[in-house]
């Protein structure tokens, strides 16, 4: 079978061994898996037929007018300790503050973390299963997969500010395969923000990954933002493993892509870990957002909080599926996830399928899901200040997502995500 | 210059009849306040004025300074100058206090006018400090677990910040001790003046201990049956509203 998605430039020889024949073997899984249905119990309410992954191709580089244009335009956080840009999967930019070299941070690319630190991404790179229904596009991924954020901070190290990437998708037609590992040594603290980015309007697809290893007492901030197109598919995959007394908060802001898929396994194997999972969604026009999550207690006194918001507007369409898992020796673990969804059309449709799997005795756990409208006393109140009904809509509908963003301890990063919110709502 | 209430019938949409033919005239620069036992239609009477969407006005007027706001959005009767603290205060999840009152600020200005963020902040602070409100209540989400007296002092901030030419004060009084009551009191007897006329909502005279009115009318059964001086607030605390009805029933008798 011929298969132009795979038909890429051959792995550099340059690339350690273990990374290519990783790739090949992706590549045979890829074909072999089949494409998932909406019958699979991981695709209920999803619209899997719209896209084919072989309408695409590895997207080719830009050419340098235009990746400085879009280096101009990677305006994220107001300070960071370094920043990446890549487009269609390739480095144009980068920056790193002497701090980190001198703190044996490795804030590299991937492309050149292979070479330069190869043992160290092999025990990382692509270590955890998926186990939510993308396994044929992690395989996807793993085939294709050619650059990305390495992120190493060893023990004790506590960055003073965030870092962060952004990537780019730029052409028609195009794939990129983003990744993005980040490895938080014991008693390491880090926040990293992902941006994802379209260079104009076109029908591409972005098949990401993202692990996240959280040691001993560590902790590990991760955001990432999605503001890709609105023909854009994109499908991501998360998977963040927690070990004893680390903590971890995962936040995803989606904003943009007109199918967007995102599956997010946190494993807390160590006792007394932690994680947050946390997810802010606008969804309007015919925009459809997948959201797929597994809080995995493996461990004793281990804590999981999941909340994921949705606003929904005109025929938009969300799922949130969740699941929580507590294995039989995970005792006196608190396991909570509650899904929100806020509709502001009566021809959206939100769907909400939590899922409980207790093994142990002494858990505490609670899930639920609501779906309502906007108040109308809160509305009143609002119009009451003189405040005209659609910019009451839109601040009612900042406050509910904005309870998201939050639960977020950094500061800059939060304010910075509050005013890609407002300006994503502006056009409601 | 007043805002004129005038044989003003209003209902629950599709129900019940709440107001039967009010009439009430509010100077500028003058305090009214309206007494009444419960369900007489007090509270009812601050949301059919502020267009709360449950209620219908079936027929009268409401003019302010001359130009009726009944056909007005709730929020164009605001922008037109009209103020309502709220009994109940609503909590609004998410958006800062801060947020909120400069976006009701904002809606005041002309199209393509962007506030002054110092100048505002600079207002703002001046104006909680007056009320006692600590600074961090600019970043709290809009009385979301706020107190009995801080929700009511954040109304108070809120008519301070958007200075209306009418303010209707609804049972501000409720549930707040004899210390928040002269704090919220003294936030409102600062804005007292020329510029502004008030109505105060309250069931029990002791608010009018603190905020003064200049006229106190009774309504009973969606009516103003009395009309006098403040020393009438004295003798409904004294005599209670029985007193009225069994007046207005004799006097209906005769």
């Amino acid at each position: 079978m011929t298969d132009s998605l795979l038909q890429d430039a051959p792995a550099s020889a340059t690339l350690p061994e273990w990374f290519r024949s990783t790739k090949t073997a992706a590549a045979s899984a890829f074909e072999t898996l089949p494409m998932p249905t909406r019958r699979d119990e991981f695709w209920r309410f999803c619209n899997i037929k719209a896209f084919d992954p072989q309408d695409f191709t590895p997207a080719r580089p830009v050419a340098r007018e235009i990746s400085a244009e879009l280096v101009a335009a990677s305006n994220g956080l107001k300070t960071s300790l370094g920043s990446f840009v890549f487009a269609n999967d390739q480095l144009v930019a980068r920056r790193a503050a002497p701090e980190l070299a001198k703190a044996g941070v490795v804030w590299l690319p991937l492309s050149e973390a292979l070479v330069s630190h190869s043992d160290l991404v092999a025990r990382y790179f692509m270590q955890t299963d998926s186990v939510l229904g993308s396994a044929k596009f992690q395989a996807l991924h793993g085939a294709s997969v050619k650059e990305g954020s390495f992120l190493y901070v060893p023990k004790g190290v506590r960055l003073s500010a965030p870092l962060e990437a952004f990537h780019w998708l730029a052409g028609s037609g195009q794939a990129v395969f983003p990744h993005t590992i980040i490895v938080a040594e014991e008693d390491s603290s880090v926040t990293l923000v992902d941006w994802f980015k379209s260079a104009g309007e076109a029908r591409n697809m972005a098949c990401g990954v993202n692990d996240l290893h959280v040691g001993s007492g560590a902790e590990v901030r991760y955001v990432s933002v999605q503001e890709w197109c609105r023909q854009t598919v994109s499908l991501h995959t998360n998977a963040t493993t927690v070990a004893k007394r680390g903590s971890s908060i995962h936040l995803g802001l989606h904003l943009g892509g007109a199918f967007s898929r995102s599956e997010s396994l946190s494993r807390l194997t160590g006792a007394a870990a932690r994680c947050d999972m946390l997810a802010a969604t606008v969804a309007d026009s015919a925009q459809e957002f997948d959201q797929r999550t597994l809080q995995d207690h493996r461990s004793p006194e281990t804590y999981s909080d999941l909340l994921y918001k949705n606003t929904l507007y005109d025929q938009a369409k969300t799922t949130v599926s969740g699941l929580i898992r507590v294995e039989p020796h995970a005792h006196k673990s608190d396991a909570f996830q509650k899904v929100r969804n806020l509709i502001l059309s009566p021809d959206a449709e939100a769907n909400s399928l939590p899922g409980l799997e207790i093994l142990a005795d002494d858990v505490r756990c609670s899930h639920g899901a609501t779906t309502g409208e906007i108040d109308a006393e809160e509305l009143f109140y609002m119009q009451s200040r003189g405040i005209p009904a659609r910019d009451a809509y839109r601040l009612i509908t900042y406050g509910f997502l904005n309870e998201v963003l939050e639960r977020f301890p950094c500061d800059t990063v939060r304010e910075t995500l509050q005013e890609t919110l407002r300006a994503r709502l502006r056009s409601h | 210059m007043s805002l004129v209430i005038h044989n003003l019938h209003a209902r629950v949409v599709g129900g019940q009849e709440i107001l039967r033919g009010l009439n009430l005239e509010i100077e500028k620069g003058r305090i009214h306040a309206i007494m009444g036992p419960n369900g007489s239609g007090k509270s009812t009477l601050s949301k059919i004025i502020a267009g709360h969407p449950d209620y219908e006005v079936t027929s009268g007027e409401v003019l302010l300074d001359g130009t009726s706001i009944l056909p007005l959005s709730p929020d164009a009767r605001a922008r037109a100058g009209l103020f309502l603290a709220f009994q109940y205060p609503v909590e609004i999840p998410g958006v800062s206090n801060a947020n909120f009152i400069r976006a009701a600020r904002q809606a005041r200005l002309a199209e393509g006018e962007e506030l002054d963020a110092v100048d505002y902040y600079g207002e703002l602070y001046k104006e909680m400090d007056t009320l006692e409100i600590p600074r961090t209540f600019t970043a709290r989400s809009v009385n979301e677990g706020f107190s009995g007296g801080e929700k009511k002092r954040n109304e108070v901030l809120q008519m301070a910040m958007l200075k209306p030419s009418y303010a209707i004060l609804d049972e501000t009084d409720s549930g707040l001790d004899i210390d928040a009551l002269k704090i919220v009191a003294a936030g409102v007897n600062a804005q007292r003046g020329a510029n502004v006329g008030m109505l105060v909502i309250t069931h029990y005279q002791r608010l009018l201990d603190y905020i003064t009115p200049d006229v106190v009318h009774v309504l009973v059964g969606g009516r103003i049956v009395r009309t006098a001086g403040p020393e009438l607030a004295h003798e409904l605390e004294s005599k209670g509203y029985d007193w009225i009805r069994e007046d207005l029933a004799e006097s209906a008798s005769a």
